[in-house]
């Protein structure tokens, strides 16, 4: 069990950086999930604290000491990948076994230790099976396994979840956060789902382009965005921009008005605060998106109630929101 | 692969699979019928095969030819000369794949100074044959004195371009993640070569063990060329030197039964190691 601290951490590909500086304090036990489109980094970042990416600038502590110059294995981490990377040639046992062999680990210890976290995952009468004679589902398990067998102080995660389908991707992120409590071991997780991030974290890092935007709790981070990216990324449907000229006055020119879905209200003709055509409307049984063309060419999308009556296509609906839940972000982005 | 007449892409019955087999049988025995003569001369005396007509059927001398060919031979006895050429066919077999497996882990996995420099140096000699460089090879060979010796036979044809170039398109389709799941699991890089990137290539050595134990069996101007003691002869070249000089008479008999005798290992080898080097010619395990 260790903390773990990322101290302005950069990282540079020949000349061009990629990360620009990301600094986190990680408290023992804690979940941490970097979450973030495609090519924000947040894999690059997850690799610096493996030791498999070399640190440009910046400083990795682990246990509050310095790990920059060290290879994996002294860092005492695991990490799960999202191709489960298990060796083909080995059964399950051997696969579970091998960082332990390696550590030069007694044999009944092993056996122990490899049966125990077999008993865990529930891969008992898996153990002599080949990778190749498993399901996805199995061979995350088993890539698991491997990570929890070795007792590291940090668990490291690289999108292990996105090969799976998506039912098997909800049960196993329930099992992973139950185990990650149960062991209580210090964990960073790379994800690009938004579900997984709001779900599994205890904190998370919302990277952009190199960049975290925001470092908060989920519901701190969705009710309180310090960016429009932020705003943008987590929470789905996302959140509705609009030119912010429009409802406000005394506001430099490109600023944008942000409003989540769940908080714009049909009004009865006349009164609403906005109008616009309704594009199209998809009722998902719970609850209804309905998706509208403003006046000003804003798309704006309303959640509500499934039970509400569904609004026809092509049809004038006026809208209204409570203006405390309203955003304004600049035209940069940065929140105002 | 055994085509089942019912079916397939191409039905046939009756009289065209009856014509495909006949075809199939005559290419056999076509291809056959030396080696049978060759063996029929390996059974029957040394008179029977010079009157003519050459008989078709084997003879009666079979044990007493191939004794003589394996405990005396002509110039050295084939026993000797078989203990020669397995020991020559396996060393640059398995010396040859040691090495190229080593080169290529080299060429792939680690990032050195003209890395990419070596490479082509190693891709530039498939264009230099044995025979192109065999004077040179000569000079060192006999510089360092090991004519006649089992390392001069082999150390010469022991780099392997062909053999560095097929690892190392095999150790380029190994996913990433798997080198780094054994860094993190501890391996040093020997380690993860010996635990993991061997293993897997098991399919491709084996294949690879067949071919070049006969491109080793099979090795005659080199051989030829360093050694001048007969005790030192392989298989192959040994044959040609049975054939007489000048007026002397040829042992036929036991020249035969030598050739018969030197196509048997490369044919044991084959058939033992089928169906590794099937697989390794044709499936890629991840």
């Amino acid at each position: 069990m260790a903390s773990v601290t990322l101290e302005n951490i950069r990282k540079s590909f020949g000349r061009t950086e990629v990360i620009h500086g990301v600094s986190i304090d990680i408290a023992d036990g804690e979940f941490i999930v970097i979450v973030g489109p495609s090519g924000c980094g947040k894999s690059t970042l997850l690799r610096m604290v493996a030791g498999l990416e070399r640190v440009t600038e910046g400083e990795v502590q682990i246990g509050g000491m310095r790990v920059n110059e060290m290879e994996p294995m002294d860092r005492n981490i695991a990490m799960v990948f999202q191709n489960y990377a298990l060796y083909p040639h080995m059964s399950v046992f051997d696969n579970m076994a091998y960082g332990l062999k390696i550590a030069k680990t007694p044999r009944p210890e092993i056996a122990e230790r490899v049966h125990a976290t077999a008993k865990l995952l529930q891969l008992e009468p898996f153990m002599e099976r080949r990778p190749r004679d498993l399901s996805g589902g199995q061979r995350q398990r088993v890539a698991m396994g491997r990570a929890i067998v070795r007792k590291p102080d940090v668990f490291l995660f690289d999108e292990p979840l996105s090969n799976l389908d998506a039912k098997l991707r909800v049960q196993m992120r329930l099992e992973i956060k139950q185990l990650q409590r149960t062991l209580g071991v210090t964990s960073l997780y790379v994800t690009h789902d938004q579900v997984e991030a709001m779900t599994l974290a205890d904190r998370m890092i919302v990277m952009n382009k190199g960049i975290a935007d925001q470092i908060g709790r989920p519901l701190e981070v969705y009710a309180d965005p310090q960016t429009e990216f932020v705003a943008g990324f987590i929470g789905s449907p996302p959140t509705n921009f609009l030119d912010a000229s429009g409802f406000r006055q005394g506001l430099a020119s490109g600023c944008k008005l942000g409003i989540r879905p769940e908080h714009v209200k049909i009004a009865d003709p006349g009164s609403g605060m906005a109008t616009g055509d309704v594009v199209n409307s998809e009722p998902l049984g719970g609850e209804t998106l309905v998706h509208l063309r403003l006046g000003t060419g804003d798309f704006l999308t309303v959640r509500q109630e499934g039970a509400a009556p569904v609004p026809a296509e092509g049809k004038t609906l006026d809208v209204e929101w409570d203006t405390a839940q309203e955003m304004l972000f600049s035209s940069d982005g940065q929140r105002l | 692969m055994a085509r089942v007449p019912t079916s397939g892409m191409v039905e046939k019955k009756g009289i065209s699979l009856w014509t495909t087999h006949l075809g199939l049988i005559i290419g056999i025995l076509f291809i056959f019928f030396p080696i049978w003569l060759a063996f029929v001369a390996s059974t029957v005396s040394q008179p029977e095969i010079v009157s003519p007509p050459m008989p078709i059927l084997p003879g009666d001398q079979f044990f007493e030819n191939y004794r003589k060919a394996l405990v005396s031979g002509v110039n050295a006895p084939v026993a000797r000369m078989l203990l020669n050429s397995a020991v020559m066919a396996i060393g640059i077999a398995v010396g040859k794949i040691v090495i190229s497996l080593l080169s290529a882990f080299a060429i792939v996995y680690f990032r050195f100074p003209a890395r990419r420099v070596f490479f082509w140096l190693i891709f530039l000699t498939l264009m230099l044959p044995v025979e192109v460089r065999i004077v040179p090879t000569y000079e060192v060979v006999a510089g360092f004195g090991m004519l006649n010796s089992y390392s001069g036979l082999i150390f010469p044809l022991i780099a392997s371009a062909t053999a560095t170039f097929l690892f190392r398109q095999f150790f380029m389709t190994v996913p990433d993640e798997l080198a780094e799941a054994a860094r993190v699991d501890g391996a040093r890089p020997m380690q993860f070569f010996v635990d993991i990137l061997v293993p897997m290539s098991r399919t491709n050595i084996a294949a690879l063990f067949v071919i070049l134990f006969i491109y080793g069996w099979n090795q005659y101007l080199w051989p030829l060329l360093i050694t001048t003691d007969p005790s030192m002869n392989t298989i192959v070249m040994g044959i040609k030197q049975m054939f007489p000089s000048g007026d002397d008479i040829a042992d036929w008999p036991v020249i035969m039964a030598t050739s018969i005798l030197a196509m048997l290992p490369p044919i044991i080898v084959v058939i033992s190691m089928q169906k590794l080097f099937i697989r390794g010619l044709i499936e890629s395990e991840k």
